[in-house]
C-alpha cells in the first residue's frame, strides 16, 4: 500500500484551498502564504509531502547522523489528518501555530509532538524515543564520544524536572507550567517571532 | 464504479511497472554479491558496465544479421554456370549461409545458457516469455543438425525453419517500444477477444447468407459456406480482392450490407486498443522521467550532505578562531547565505541539546585513542577551547534573532519554510533538554586534573550524569534549568579553567 500511496500522490496534483480560506484559518497574510506556497511547491511539485520525501529533506540538514526517526515524529505532528501525507494546508497550519500562535498554543503543539500516541500524557517510553531520535541526529562522530545510555539519563533528568506529582507521566498542564517557569525557555520562544 | 475500476487497473499497472523498474534499478550493488548476481544484473541492466553494453550490442547485431540472412536466403540469385532456372541464394551459397547461421546460433545459445546460469530463479526464468522466444529461435538449427537428410521429414524440416523468424522477437529486449506493444496487446486482451468474437459471428452470418444467395448461379465461386468465409472476411475488412464476386442481385445487396457492417464492427474496438497503447506509452515515459529525476535528487542530496557536514565543522573552527581574536559578535554575521547561517545555528543548537559536539571521523578516532590512553593531546586543546569559545558566544542566540529579523528571507523561500520548521523543533527540543553545558565542563576540568588516572574512561562515561555527581558546588542546585542558551558567566569561568589546565 506504500507503493500505491506513492503512485496516487504522483498522479494526483493537490491544489490547496483558497487563499482567503487559509488566511482566515492561519495567522499569515496573503503575501506570506504565497511565499510559503512557492517554497513548498518548489520542493514538492506534486503538492503534497509524503514521509519519505520529508525524511530526505530533513536528512540534508543533519548530514552527520540519522535524522529519520525525528523526521518521522515531526511528520506525524504535522500530519494532523493522519493520512500519510502533508498537504500545504497542514504545513501552513503547523507553521502558523509555531510562528504566530500564542504561547500556550506553541507549547501545546510541542506537547503533541512529544506525545507520540496522542493519549494526552508523555510517558517515559515516548520521551526516551524522542530523545534517542535526537541523539541519532548527532551521528557517531561526536566529542565526547557517546558512551553509556546517554539518552536514558537525559530522560531521567527531564522527568525529574517536569513531572511535578511524580506519577511517571507528564500531562499537558505540568508541561506548560514547567516551561513557563523557565526563563531561558521563554526567551527561546521569542526567536520564532522573527523567522519570517 | 467504472471509473474506480479503471483507476485501479491503471494503478496496478503502474505498480507492476515500478516494481519492475525497482528490481532492475541502477542502485549500486550490495557489496558482497556473488559473480552470479553480478552477471544477472549485467544482463538485465546493460548500461551498468561496459562489458555488458558491448555484449548487448553484439547480440543485437547478430540478431539483425541472422534475420537478414534468413530473408536474403530466399532471394533468387543468378543461377550457377550451366543451369537455366534462377536459384535462391540460399542454395547457391549454401556453405556461406550455413556458417553464418551457425555463428548466430552459437552466440544465441551461449547467451541463453549464461542467462539461465545467472538467473536468480531458474524455473521462473525458463517460463518467461523471452526465454521461450530464445529457445524457439535456436531449436530449428539443432533439430536440423540432428535430423537426417530424409525426404519424408524434410517437409517438417522446412516448417521448422519458419520458426527461425522468431529470432526477430529477440529484439524486444533491445527495444522498449516493442515491449510496450506486446504489453498493450496483453492488456487489451478483452477488447481483442470481443473483436474476434463479433467478427466471427458476423462472418458466419454473412457467409451463410451469401452462400445461399449465390447458390443458384452457375459457375459461382461460392462453393460452400467455408468458401464464403474468405469472401466475407475480405469484404468486411474492406480489402476487396475481387477473386470472389457475387453475381445475383440478392448477393450484391447482401454483399454491400456485409461491407458496411464490417466497417462498423472493426472500427469499434480499435480506438480502445489505441488509447490503451497511448496510455501505457505515456506511463512508460513518465516512469523514465521519474527515475531520472529520482537519480538526480539522490545525487544532489548526497552531495549536499557531504558539503554541509564539512561546512559545519569548518564554521565551528572559524568561530573558534575568530572568538579568540575578538570578542565581537561579528562572528554572527559572516559572509554566508541566510540559509547556511540558519543551518549552522540549527546544528549548533543540536549540539547544545545533547551536550556533545560534532567532529569528523579523524578527530573522533584520535579522541578514542586519546581517551583510552588517558593523555590529552593538543587536538583536544583546540576542541576544549572551541567549547569555551562556544560558551562565550552563547549570548549570540538572542543577537542572532535580531540578525535574522534583519536578514529578510524573502529571497530564499525554501530556507524559510524548511529552516524555520526544523529550527523550531530543534529549539523546542533544545528547550526541553535539562542539561547544562556548564555541568559538562565541570566534569571535563575534573578529568583533566586526573591525567593518567585509570578511571579516566569511566569519568568520560559519567559526563552526562546529573550535576549532583559533580564535586563542584557552584553548579545550580536544581537538576538543571532548561537551557537552549547557557549561562554566560559560569561557562566563561570554566573556559578559562579548561584552557589553562590543558595547556600543561
Amino acid at each position: 500500500s506504500n507503493y500505491l500511496q506513492r503512485l496516487e500522490m504522483t498522479t494526483v496534483c493537490h491544489r490547496p484551498e483558497g487563499l482567503d480560506q487559509l488566511e482566515a484559518q492561519t495567522n499569515f497574510t496573503k503575501q506570506e502564504l504565497q511565499i510559503l506556497y512557492r517554497g513548498f511547491k518548489n520542493e514538492c511539485p506534486s503538492g503534497v509531502v509524503d514521509e519519505e520525501t520529508f525524511k530526505h529533506i530533513y536528512a540534508q540538514f543533519f548530514p552527520h547522523g540519522d535524522a529519520s526517526m525525528y523526521a518521522h515524529y515531526l511528520f506525524n505532528a504535522f500530519d494532523t489528518t493522519n493520512n500519510g501525507s502533508i498537504k500545504f494546508k497542514d504545513f501552513v497550519m503547523g507553521l502558523s501555530i509555531l510562528l504566530r500562535g500564542t504561547l500556550r498554543e506553541k507549547l501545546e503543539w510541542t506537547f503533541h509532538l512529544y506525545d507520540i500516541n496522542r493519549d494526552g500524557y508523555i510517558n517515559r517510553e515516548e520521551m526516551t524515543e524522542i530523545v534517542r531520535a535526537i541523539y541519532d541526529m548527532m551521528g557517531k562522530f561526536t566529542y565526547p564520544a557517546l558512551k553509556g545510555d546517554v539518552p536514558q539519563q537525559h530522560v531521567d533528568a527531564f522527568f525529574q524536572k517536569m513531572d511535578k506529582n511524580k506519577d511517571g507521566v507528564v500531562t499537558l498542564e505540568e508541561f506548560i507550567i514547567a516551561c513557563q517557569e523557565d526563563e531561558t525557555m521563554m526567551n527561546s520562544m521569542q526567536l520564532f517571532e522573527n523567522v519570517m | 464504479m467504472g471509473e474506480y475500476r479503471d483507476r485501479k487497473k491503471e494503478n496496478q499497472e503502474r505498480l507492476a511497472e515500478d516494481n519492475e523498474a525497482n528490481e532492475g534499478m541502477d542502485a549500486p550493488l550490495p557489496p558482497h554479491s556473488s559473480s552470479r548476481e553480478r552477471l544477472w544484473r549485467a544482463f538485465e541492466n546493460p548500461h551498468t558496465s561496459t562489458m555488458a553494453l558491448v555484449f548487448y550490442y553484439v547480440t543485437g547485431f547478430f540478431i539483425a544479421v541472422s534475420v537478414i540472412a534468413n530473408v536474403v536466403e530466399t532471394v533468387p540469385c543468378r543461377p550457377p554456370k550451366g543451369a537455366v532456372k534462377d536459384l535462391p541464394c540460399g542454395e547457391k551459397y549454401q556453405l556461406a549461409f550455413f556458417c553464418m547461421d551457425t555463428a548466430c546460433v552459437l552466440i544465441f545459445t551461449f547467451e541463453y545458457l549464461m542467462r539461465l546460469f545467472a538467473a536468480p530463479s531458474r524455473c521462473r526464468f525458463a517460463r518467461s516469455v523471452m526465454s521461450v522466444i530464445d529457445v524457439v529461435a535456436i531449436m530449428p538449427y539443432y533439430i536440423g543438425l540432428v535430423m537426417p537428410e530424409n525426404e519424408d521429414v524434410s517437409g517438417a524440416f522446412v516448417t521448422l525453419r519458419v520458426f527461425r523468424v522468431f529470432r526477430i522477437f529477440k529484439f524486444s529486449r533491445h527495444s522498449a517500444g516493442l515491449r510496450i506493444l506486446g504489453y498493450t496487446l496483453k492488456s487489451c486482451a478483452s477488447e481483442l477477444g470481443f473483436l474476434l468474437f463479433s467478427l466471427t459471428m458476423a462472418i458466419i452470418i454473412f457467409a451463410t447468407v451469401m452462400f445461399y444467395a449465390e447458390k443458384g448461379t452457375a459457375g459461382s465461386t461460392f462453393t460452400s459456406i467455408p468458401a464464403s468465409f474468405w469472401y466475407t472476411i475480405v469484404t468486411m475488412t474492406t480489402l476487396g480482392y475481387g477473386d470472389m464476386v457475387p453475381n445475383t442481385i440478392a448477393g450484391k445487396i447482401f454483399g454491400s450490407i456485409c461491407s458496411l457492417s464490417g466497417v462498423l464492427v472493426i472500427a469499434l474496438p480499435v480506438p480502445v486498443i489505441v488509447s490503451n497503447f497511448s496510455r501505457i506509452y505515456h506511463q512508460n515515459q513518465r516512469a523514465d522521467k521519474m527515475r531520472a529525476q529520482q537519480k538526480v535528487r539522490m545525487a544532489r542530496i548526497r552531495m549536499a550532505k557531504k558539503g554541509t557536514a564539512n561546512a559545519f565543522l569548518q564554521y565551528k573552527q572559524d568561530r573558534a578562531l575568530g572568538d579568540r581574536h575578538s570578542n565581537s559578535t561579528a562572528l554572527c554575521v559572516k559572509n554566508r547565505s541566510a540559509f547556511e547561517y540558519q543551518h549552522n545555528h540549527l546544528l549548533h543548537c543540536l549540539e547544545k541539546t545533547t551536550n556533545h559536539e560534532f567532529t569528523n571521523e579523524m578527530n573522533y578516532s584520535e579522541l578514542c585513542i586519546t581517551e583510552s590512553v588517558g593523555y590529552r593531546t593538543s587536538r583536544s586543546t583546540s576542541l576544549s577551547s572551541q567549547q569555551g569559545a562556544q560558551n562565550n558566544s552563547t549570548g549570540c542566540c538572542p543577537r542572532r534573532a535580531r540578525r535574522r529579523a534583519a536578514m529578510r528571507l524573502a529571497n530564499s523561500t525554501v530556507s524559510v519554510s524548511r529552516g524555520s520548521v526544523q529550527e523550531l523543533d530543534t529549539l523546542k527540543s533544545t528547550s526541553i533538554m535539562p542539561q547544562t553545558r556548564s555541568s559538562l565542563n565541570a566534569q571535563m576540568s575534573d578529568l583533566k586534573l586526573n591525567c593518567g588516572d585509570p578511571d579516566f574512561t569511566a569519568a568520560i562515561i559519567s559526563i552526562p550524569t546529573p550535576p549532583a555527581n559533580s564535586p563542584d558546588d557552584s553548579l545550580p542546585p536544581s537538576p538543571a534549568p532548561i537551557p537552549g542558551i547557557l549561562r554566560n558567566t559560569r561557562a566563561t569561568a570554566y573556559t578559562h579553567e579548561t584552557v589553562k589546565i590543558s595547556s600543561l
